[in-house]
């Protein structure tokens, strides 16, 4: 079969964005490589990780930032306030760094309700306080009524890396076990049942926390991290596919290995989607030699976040261009591609 | 998960597989019609648990699919109307018309909505009077009770500023067209569970007398396709043809009478346009004429008539069932699902898109 090759020179298929160049899938990596990549273009850029690793007099610091855009503000879990500052330390956590300092920057829509700006802050500065990090600058704008969802928020956050140990995509390896630290899915269902008003048995929790202290408690304990990425928006498929492109190895997960709350997966078979693909943001992967398979995942479920630690899958191969392989529980398997972008609830 | 696990038991999918290859004595061709079934397929890898001579031909019950180019223009047309606030199921925003899909209208500014249900067009359409909605009903005649009873109840609450696109179509004048169809050499089918739980299955009697093919009425978990597999290859290894039926635990050979009750008095059966099938004979559901203040197409001056498709796209014949997806020469090259050249490369359900998505080696 041809080669899709998604640095070539297409043209963008769509004129205008859509929602799907946010939506985690191949849209949003044909923007990212096809527009904002080539306009940026520099080496820190280029490696394509969570967190730019910068080298300041010898410090090695990790700098990140990210925008945060949900509907509801207040969900089960969470609000807009605490994953602002969970998503941003973790995605400092997993290049291996210690938080150290946040921005905040809130785009406030006029008519905005004061007192869930303070309940919202208040729920940051707790976040905060709990990874021991320090909110130290911020911006403040306010848009007119109708041009902003209530409350967007951008933050970005400053974290220093103490171990001499290279975390990056590259360092992935044939043989390494593949481990995730908790059940899957639980954000992106949470927030659509909301958002829908449709209830459950079961009352569905976001997974929004911090995984700043698991990670520390993982890294300080010896164990050699090849890699670790944190799930968002594309879900575990698209972290898995986008890990297996950077280290060009071919990834094989075992599908009834991957921990999934019973609620979850129903919500999920009744609204059509994907739980490989569906949202999440207390959730990481974690790439370790062999060997240290079980020293990782008993140190894991010593922290409350990684009770559900599961070895997932392995690394089977170099593969160039990568490749992930899902094996069913019915000893068949099937490839795993991005989604061109949100999953859309199907017909039926 | 209750009525889920079950038809998903690893030992009884095995046990099933076991019993399918001890079974058949030579190549066999059955087509599951129902893109539902396709989607889980490939997801499961069934195919990859029968005999190599076994082969599974996908069929064309994918709604989104089948939906016509000219529909699809029409809905385009009144989204991009001010003043409108276009609702339709999520699958359907993708599907590219002449020159755009329904995400790029939205994005320039357009209302145009996701709804679950078809009721939820009611509820939008009572918030917002001084707006006109747009229900674009699609699908078969699973979906068509509901698009009905949101007409029925749009009437009965004299809601004036809501009104349907309905392009609905049914499942029997399809399989006895691929059954005349000479090019055909399909030995048995598994019929659609979902559309069966409304109709039931008598309208399947005579095409399977008159064509001597096995039906096995099929669900939808990795448990119910193989059954219906091993219901059909039974029949054929044994000579017979009958209608079975394999989803008991939902259909009943007379299905919902109270759907189709409502479904009889809102549409009127029409010859309709399938995409990459041509037209086919009674093989559409239309607003009947009762109900032509509620017909979107009345309401509307669109200005469209019939539009052609693309010549390069072979979704007819993987509609059909005489290739496969990835001998199109299209597939995943200029045809992907960010640039689709047909509907099967769009809607989940479509066979394309399912064996780009859980087939294609994105590196060869």
């Amino acid at each position: 079969m041809a080669e899709i090759n998604l640095n070539c020179p297409l043209p963008l298929p769509y004129e205008q964005i859509v929602m799907a160049h946010g939506g985690g899938g191949r849209l949003m990596q044909q923007l990212l490589d096809r527009l904002i990549q080539p306009v940026f273009d520099n080496p820190i850029l280029a490696q394509k990780q969570d967190s730019a690793v910068i080298t300041v007099n010898s410090a090695k610091l990790a700098f990140t930032t990210d925008s945060y855009v949900i509907k509801p503000l207040f969900f089960p879990g969470g609000d807009i306030g605490k994953l602002a500052v969970c998503g941003t330390l973790n995605d400092l956590a997993m290049s291996g760094a210690k938080p150290l300092y946040l921005s905040c920057s809130l785009i406030i829509e006029e008519g905005f309700p004061l007192a869930d700006l303070k309940r919202i802050l208040q729920s940051m500065q707790q976040s905060a306080q709990k990874a021991g990090v320090k909110i130290v600058t911020g911006d403040t704008k306010v848009v007119e009524q109708g041009k902003g969802d209530g409350l967007y928020i951008n933050t970005a956050g400053i974290g220093i890396i103490e171990s001499a140990l290279a975390i990056s995509p590259q360092k992935i390896h044939s043989g390494d076990s593949i481990i995730i630290n908790g059940d899957i899915a639980r954000h992106g269902i949470a927030i659509m049942l909301e958002r829908e008003s449709m209830q459950f048995d079961h009352h569905i929790t976001s997974d929004c926390s911090d995984l700043s202290g698991i990670v520390h408690g993982l890294l300080d304990s010896g164990v050699q991290a090849h890699c670790m990425r944190d799930l968002t928006r594309g879900g575990l498929a698209s972290v898995l596919l986008e890990l297996a492109s950077a280290a060009d190895c071919h990834l094989e997960i075992d599908e009834t290995a991957v921990p999934i709350h019973e609620a979850v997966s129903s919500a999920c078979e009744i609204l059509g989607f994907d739980p490989l693909y569906v949202a999440n943001e207390g959730c990481f992967v974690l790439f370790v030699p062999e060997h240290q398979t079980y020293q990782a995942l008993e140190i894991l479920r010593l922290d409350p976040l990684g009770q559900q630690a599961a070895v997932i899958g392995k690394v089977i191969r170099p593969k160039p261009g990568g490749m992930v392989t899902v094996k069913t529980s019915f000893g068949t398997s099937r490839v795993l591609n991005l989604l061109s972008g949100e999953q859309l609830p199907r017909i039926c | 998960m209750k009525y889920l696990n079950e038809y998903r038991a690893p030992d009884t999918v095995k046990r099933l597989a076991d019993a399918i290859s001890a079974l058949t004595t030579r190549p066999w061709r059955i087509m599951e019609v129902c893109g539902g079934q396709t989607h889980s397929i490939l997801k499961y890898g069934i195919d990859q648990l029968l005999p190599e001579y076994v082969t599974l031909i996908h069929g064309p019950g994918c709604p989104v699919c089948v939906t016509p180019l000219t529909a699809i223009d029409k809905a385009l047309a009144m989204a991009r109307q001010p003043g409108v606030i276009f609702c339709s199921f999520g699958d359907m925003l993708r599907v590219p018309g002449s020159r755009e899909d329904l995400l790029s209208v939205k994005a320039r500014g357009a209302d145009i909505r996701i709804v679950y249900s078809p009721l939820d067009a009611l509820t939008i359409a009572r918030q917002n009077l001084d707006k006109e909605i747009v229900f674009f009903g699609v699908g078969f005649e699973t979906t068509a009770p509901a698009t009905a009873i949101a007409v029925w109840q749009s009437k009965q609450d004299n809601l004036s500023n809501l009104s349907f696109l309905v392009c609905h179509v049914r499942v029997p004048p399809i399989v006895e067209a691929l059954l005349v169809s000479t090019e055909n050499s399909i030995n048995g089918f598994l019929g659609a569970g979902h559309v069966c739980s409304i109709m039931g299955y008598q309208e399947y009697l005579p095409i399977c007398h008159k064509h001597r093919k096995p039906i096995v009425i099929t669900g939808f978990e990795p448990v119910d396709i193989l059954q219906g597999i091993y219901l059909c290859l039974k029949q054929l290894e044994e000579k017979r043809y009958e209608v079975e039926n394999q989803y008991r635990r939902v259909v009943n050979p007379n299905g919902n009478r109270t759907a189709q009750a409502l479904m009889q008095n809102v549409f009127k059966v029409v010859d309709s346009h399938w995409r990459g099938l041509g037209k086919i004979p009674n093989s559409g559901l239309a607003l009947s004429d009762e109900y032509n203040d509620r017909n979107a197409e009345l309401r509307f001056d669109t200005g469209i008539d019939v539009v052609s498709e693309p010549h390069n796209c072979q979704s007819g014949q993987i509609l059909q069932g005489l290739i496969k997806p990835p001998q199109c020469p299209e597939f995943g090259i200029r045809c992907t699902p960010e640039t689709p050249l047909g509907a099967t490369m769009v809607s989940s359900e479509g066979a394309c898109a399912a064996y780009y998505r859980y087939r294609r080696h994105p590196h060869g």
